[in-house]
């Protein structure tokens, strides 16, 4: 705006405002072109959902009519109700012990000094680049001879561990930034840990804990190696494994698939179209800071 | 230091003995301060530990142990040194998993960090509504679960999927082809919807990085005259170069350690044209009882990730 009011010549504002305009249509069509290649395929995906069953090929049309049976059809094929339990189950145990340990980690890390400090933060990065693959080998045949297989805690055990890198970074960062008099000053009126913890940080906390919570959850819902290893009993499979399985089972029954792909995906998003702030700061300070 | 005459001259009856002890008291108490410290960071930091020293490290060395033996995962193990680390490099199979993994990185990375940057320059000056609800459709893909985004593309990919059906509507029909089941594009295919998945967090972290830049650099690049394009190269890319790292680092991570895509689009076929590390593990191990060179394989993936991760780290300290 100001380079305009100071270019006195008109014909070069009118150059300038044109181009100006060019160049916020030329956005805009970007723009919509980037949304429209995501929203497309889930578009798709949810037409093909009400297709009719059966029709022996599905592309993209309109239906003959909304054939909401199919999902009836998938949630009793596929067993959904206990798929989405033993995913609500995982994620309901995983959430809250992960948050504690975390915390507890960060803020030993953000506060205390201690030896090793340095050597066990480095240890704590190397996990964040470790890939599951490298460590599902022995946690299987672990599991299996600790008699755990198909046991949701086969699951949740490897996800805390995996869960603790990424948080203890988020929550250290969380406790540095908090100024120091605020733990000092409850110290000073000679209130123990615990309570220092309890009744000042955690309530200084709630943004940071809600916003790795939800992450967490994310993470914890939409895992899917582990969960297919480790849980090979169709009756103790989770929502995500569940599909991977159905998708072998069904793969030419589109509308049913396409229906049992929403049930999986719908939990998730509404998540993030409630707490979208939380998880794009999360994803993105958090990655930054990792 | 200066406060300490002070506080002598407040308490001038103190005798030299009596300040000698009021000083260890306090030494003490310092020194219990310090204790009281050190043992609620071990305190504190015991479950995290327990955690990932039991689920996390200790399996990677044992993945390290069981890639020295030949073993079929119930029989005995017989020990053969370095034979399975020799398979991973020659083995035609397991070497393509790497070369496909390698591969990746330019679905995952480059060009969502191209779109990424692209996208993120042109809304950067952007305002309004419009632009909230683009951030929040482009970031989607980053929360669904692989497995369903798989899903969906298989289907988008299939013969008379919504591809090729649009191919056909723009009478490109002789273009339609099976496109997963191709050994040409099969592999083009898996790695676009890496592209997919990634673009949208690479759009949002040059976001925030953008809007970080100094805007009085913008304006004393206009008022010389330079050009979008010219400002975009000297001023915004050198701006977001920390935020490049980070989105370096968390999609090359993505592009190697890949798993749920391939399973269920592709399962690493047709032939081995898509196979990459994760799946050949998972086969390894589960189809062909070979879990040595299971555990080789993915003991070299795991320190591929980590020496890249650490390399890309390097140098983005060393040009800030």
């Amino acid at each position: 705006m100001s380079d305009i009011a100071t270019k006195p010549r008109s014909q070069s504002m009118a150059g300038r405002q044109t181009s100006r305009r060019v160049s916020r249509l030329l956005l805009w069509v970007v723009l919509t072109i980037a949304a429209a290649s995501v929203l497309i395929p889930f578009g798709a995906i949810v037409l093909a959902s009400l297709q009719d069953p059966a029709s022996l090929t599905v592309s993209l049309a309109w239906p003959d009519r909304l054939h909401f049976e199919n999902y009836a059809n998938a949630w009793s094929t596929a067993g959904f109700s206990s798929l989405l339990g033993s995913s609500a189950l995982i994620a309901g145990v995983v959430v809250p012990i992960a948050l504690l340990c975390a915390s507890l980690a960060g803020y030993a890390f953000a506060t205390a000094p201690f030896p090793g400090k340095s050597w066990l933060m480095g240890l704590l990065l190397l996990g964040l680049a470790l890939p599951h693959e490298a460590i599902i080998i022995p946690l299987f045949f672990g599991m299996k001879s600790a008699g755990l297989l198909d046991n949701q805690l086969a699951v949740i055990l490897p996800l805390i561990g995996a869960f603790m890198p990424f948080g203890t970074l988020w929550m250290r960062s969380h406790f540095e930034q908090l100024p120091e008099e605020l733990s000092e000053a409850a110290e000073m009126d000679g209130a123990s840990t615990t309570r220092t913890m309890l009744s000042i940080l955690l309530p200084v906390s709630w943004p940071a804990l809600t916003t790795l919570g939800l992450l967490y959850f994310m993470w914890a819902w939409n895992q899917f190696l582990l969960a297919l290893i480790m849980l090979q009993d169709p009756a103790q499979r989770t929502a995500a494994s569940g599909l991977g399985k159905f998708v072998q089972q069904y793969g030419t029954n589109i509308p049913l698939l396409a229906a049992g792909t929403v049930i999986v995906i719908v939990p998730i998003i509404l998540m993030y179209l409630i707490f979208q702030r939380h998880f794009i700061t999360g994803m993105v300070s958090g990655a930054v800071k990792g | 230091m200066i406060t300490e005459p002070a506080a002598s001259t407040r308490r001038p009856a103190s005798t030299d003995a009596s300040f000698r002890t009021s000083l260890g008291v306090a030494n003490r108490r310092t020194n219990l301060r310090r204790r009281r410290q050190r043992l609620t960071a071990v305190t504190c930091l015991a479950p995290a530990l327990v955690f990932y020293l039991a689920f996390v490290v200790g399996p990677w060395l044992q993945s390290v142990w069981i890639s020295l033996f030949d073993w079929d995962g119930i029989g005995d193990a017989s020990w053969v040194g370095m034979a399975n680390y020799l398979e991973v490099f020659t083995d035609a199979s397991l070497r393509s998993s790497i070369v496909n993994a390698f591969g990746f990185i330019l679905f995952y990375t480059v060009l969502p960090l191209f779109f990424g940057l692209v996208l993120a320059a042109l809304t950067s000056g952007a305002r309004g509504k419009g632009l909230g609800i683009v951030r929040t459709v482009l970031f989607l893909p980053q929360i669904l679960p692989l497995v369903a985004v798989g899903v969906i593309f298989k289907w988008v990919y299939s013969p008379d999927g919504p591809l090729n059906q649009l191919l056909h509507a723009v009478g490109a029909g002789n273009l339609a082809t099976g496109w997963l089941g191709d050994f040409t594009w099969a592999y083009p295919s898996v790695g676009l919807v890496g592209t997919w998945v990634t673009t949208g967090l690479c759009f949002l972290l040059f976001l925030s990085g953008i809007g970080k830049i100094d805007a009085s650099l913008y304006e004393a690049a206009r008022l010389d005259g330079a050009n979008p394009v010219r400002e975009f190269w000297h001023i915004t890319v050198p701006g977001v170069r920390g935020e490049i790292g980070v989105a370096v680092t968390v999609t090359v991570i993505a592009a190697l350690a890949s798993f749920d895509v391939v399973y269920v689009m592709t399962g690493g076929g047709p032939g081995y044209t898509t196979m990459v590390p994760g799946v050949q593990v998972y086969q390894l191990v589960f189809t062909d009882n070979r879990v040595g060179a299971a555990s080789a394989l993915s003991v070299v993936l795991s320190v591929i990730v980590v020496g890249i991760v650490a390399g890309v780290n390097a140098v983005i300290r060393r040009t800030k």
